[in-house]
């Protein structure tokens, strides 16, 4: 089997996994489908950015909060559904991203130096917010119930499953497409070597700023699809560094740099996580611990995560 | 000056010191060792509840318990690097990074699960209230610490400058391969380099502890600022991280007393965002040696 059959028929199997959950699930169980599927959302904005184009980033949590709070706060103080909203964080935290990735690039911040800049980003931003009366402060905001789908505001959690798997596919259709055009070859090259890429013609200050502002959209679309599923909002829940693991083990686990793997990924540990939890009630931090010990132990004996190692397999097979 | 503002200063400048010795671990390993320890937060916590553990259980002063945390903190750091993060070392340095993260996680969450997220504080006995001098009052365990902090440094330096396995850390930091094909054994060289990091860390820990009421999440917040004085203090630069270490503390008691404790973070992250930009070599560093 080549890489483009695998995807397939990986393709298949979780579509045709999606609709059944979508028939059979409810209650309990499908709020976990719920998360996983905001995980996977912010593991494929993720990807755009660190996985293809190898700009590490440790503070998506900027840009998820920055969705997050544009529609919710156009909601409340304006009255604006967060529909509109929802785009307009988008474009907000595409911006965000632009002037973050232009400011670190422009000065050559690399690897480590520029995800400890991401990171520090998002905590100015925390505090910001944290500080800022208007927006709610530290307390946050609660998102008054209407139960209108015209306000993104629904009875079941049916729709909110398919609205997020929506999303989800269309953050990986934008990866296939980017794959495949001119944009997906330069990033990949930019990713290889810079100098190189340089050297050869390719604009890499332009597609690395498309590349985080890309990432920055799903990440925004995330925020608001939490803002409105949960109800909640405050800086503390949306801008922590939480998030931006959040939006990194998927990748990690399922394979950064491919194009199911952060799917593999947030389906593995989401569940996971939540047994863990049901399983030991009593002691906290058990689930955590298995978080780290399977970062961990990915990082050590499976860097490629589970799709890049099938695919490498399969490849190696075929003496590629 | 008025006194609340010298008050600030003083504050400032102690509570620096701490943040000095930390970072002086991660300076270490990060400088050092290139190592992006994103579990540095969590080794601190450790330290911390090693001091706890122990100083209540046996009934001993904290700053005797300090020795039991810098032992088990230099062991932690030793088997971290010799065992985990040595396995991945010709890996890209983001791997390295999320490696630390895990580790991160499982250490705070230990504690977690074995010590309940509630706050625990130590009282420390024999020790006098606060010490008045005028209007400006100090707090002795931030004095004390403050001393500690002077001593570890002093001897750390000599460590790296005057001894053996000082030099054969510093050769490795120069060139990896040049230091092994002198002979030095890099697999046990790393680990000592990241258990002495790891030791500074835990000691910085363990001296916040009759100062702060500790949770397992504690370090977290320490987290991105040993960062922060570690570039600042330009890499590997043992003096520049004692420096910086004053500066953050004095910079984030200065914001706290003008603007509010709430915002004194905000100075420090954006004074970091412009280092990283303008001068990633630190305030004293000569070249930057991390350039590709």
């Amino acid at each position: 089997m080549n890489t483009k059959k695998i995807n397939n028929v990986t393709l298949i199997s979780l579509a045709v996994l999606a609709t059944a959950f979508l028939i059979v699930a409810d209650g309990y169980i499908l709020c976990i489908g719920i998360s996983v599927l905001i995980a996977a959302l912010l593991g494929q904005s993720w990807n755009i950015m660190s996985g293809y184009a190898g700009q590490f980033s440790f503070g998506h949590a900027v840009f998820f909060g920055i969705g997050a709070y544009t529609s919710t706060l156009l909601y409340t103080m304006f009255g604006v559904s967060p529909w509109i909203g929802m785009f307009v964080g988008a474009i907000a935290a595409a911006l965000v991203g632009s002037a973050i990735g232009f400011l670190s690039f422009r000065y050559k911040l690399r690897d480590d130096y520029f995800a400890l800049a991401t990171l520090a980003f998002a905590e100015i931003f925390r505090i910001i917010f944290n500080n800022t009366k208007v927006f709610g402060g530290a307390s946050g905001i609660l998102i008054p119930y209407v139960q209108n789908a015209a306000e993104f505001q629904f009875a079941s959690d049916k729709t909110y499953f398919a609205i997020i798997l929506v999303l989800v596919a269309a953050a990986t259709v934008f990866i296939a497409f980017m794959t495949r055009s001119k944009l997906g070859l330069n990033l990949v090259a930019i990713k290889a070597n810079q100098e190189a890429a340089a050297a050869l013609g390719v604009n890499v200050l332009k597609y690395k700023l498309i590349a985080i502002s890309a990432s920055a959209v799903f990440a925004a679309l995330a925020g608001t699809f939490y803002s409105q599923y949960y109800g909640f909002i405050d800086p503390s829940i949306v801008f922590a560094s939480a998030i931006s693991v959040e939006a990194i083990v998927p990748c990690i686990i399922g394979g950064s740099g491919t194009l199911y793997g952060p799917l593999l990924g947030a389906l593995l540990i989401i569940p996971l996580q939540e047994i863990c939890n049901s399983a030991f009630t009593s002691i906290s931090g058990v689930n955590m611990i298995l978080y780290g010990v399977l970062i961990a132990a990915f990082i050590i004996f499976c860097p490629d995560g589970i799709y890049g190692r099938i695919i490498k397999f399969a490849n190696k097979k075929r003496g590629k | 000056m008025n006194a609340q503002v010298f008050q600030a200063l003083l504050d400032g400048l102690l509570m620096g010191g701490v943040y000095s010795l930390a970072a002086l671990g991660l300076t270490l390993i990060f400088g050092v060792m290139k190592i992006t320890n994103f579990a540095h937060g969590a080794m601190m916590t450790v330290g911390m509840y090693v001091v706890y553990v122990v100083s209540t259980g046996l009934g001993i002063s904290p700053y005797i318990a300090l020795i039991f945390s810098a032992i088990t903190l230099f062991a932690l750091g030793y088997i971290i690097q010799r065992f985990l993060i040595h396995r991945i070392s010709d890996a890209p340095t983001h791997n390295q990074l999320l490696l630390t993260l895990g580790v991160a996680y499982i250490l705070e969450n230990t504690l977690l699960a074995v010590f309940t997220p509630n706050y625990k504080s130590l009282e420390v006995e024999n020790l006098p209230g606060m010490i008045q001098i005028g209007a400006i009052s100090v707090n002795p365990a931030k004095l004390i610490a403050f001393g500690v902090v002077l001593v570890v440094t002093a001897a750390i330096y000599i460590v790296l400058y005057r001894t053996r396995i000082g030099k054969a850390i510093r050769a490795c930091s120069q060139n990896r391969e040049g230091a092994q094909l002198m002979g030095v054994v890099i697999k046990n060289t790393s680990a000592i380099a990241f258990g002495i990091g790891a030791l500074c860390t835990g000691i910085a820990g363990s001296l916040l502890t009759p100062i702060l009421s500790i949770y397992p999440t504690l370090g977290e917040t320490f987290q991105l600022k040993c960062f922060v004085i570690a570039i600042l203090g330009g890499m590997g630069n043992l003096w520049g991280a004692l420096i910086s270490g004053l500066i953050v503390g004095v910079v984030e008691s200065m914001t706290g007393y003008f603007a509010g404790g709430s915002w004194s973070d905000l100075t420090v992250y954006a004074a970091f965002i412009l280092i990283l930009l303008a001068k990633p070599s630190g305030l004293f560093g000569r070249s930057n040696r991390r350039e590709h």
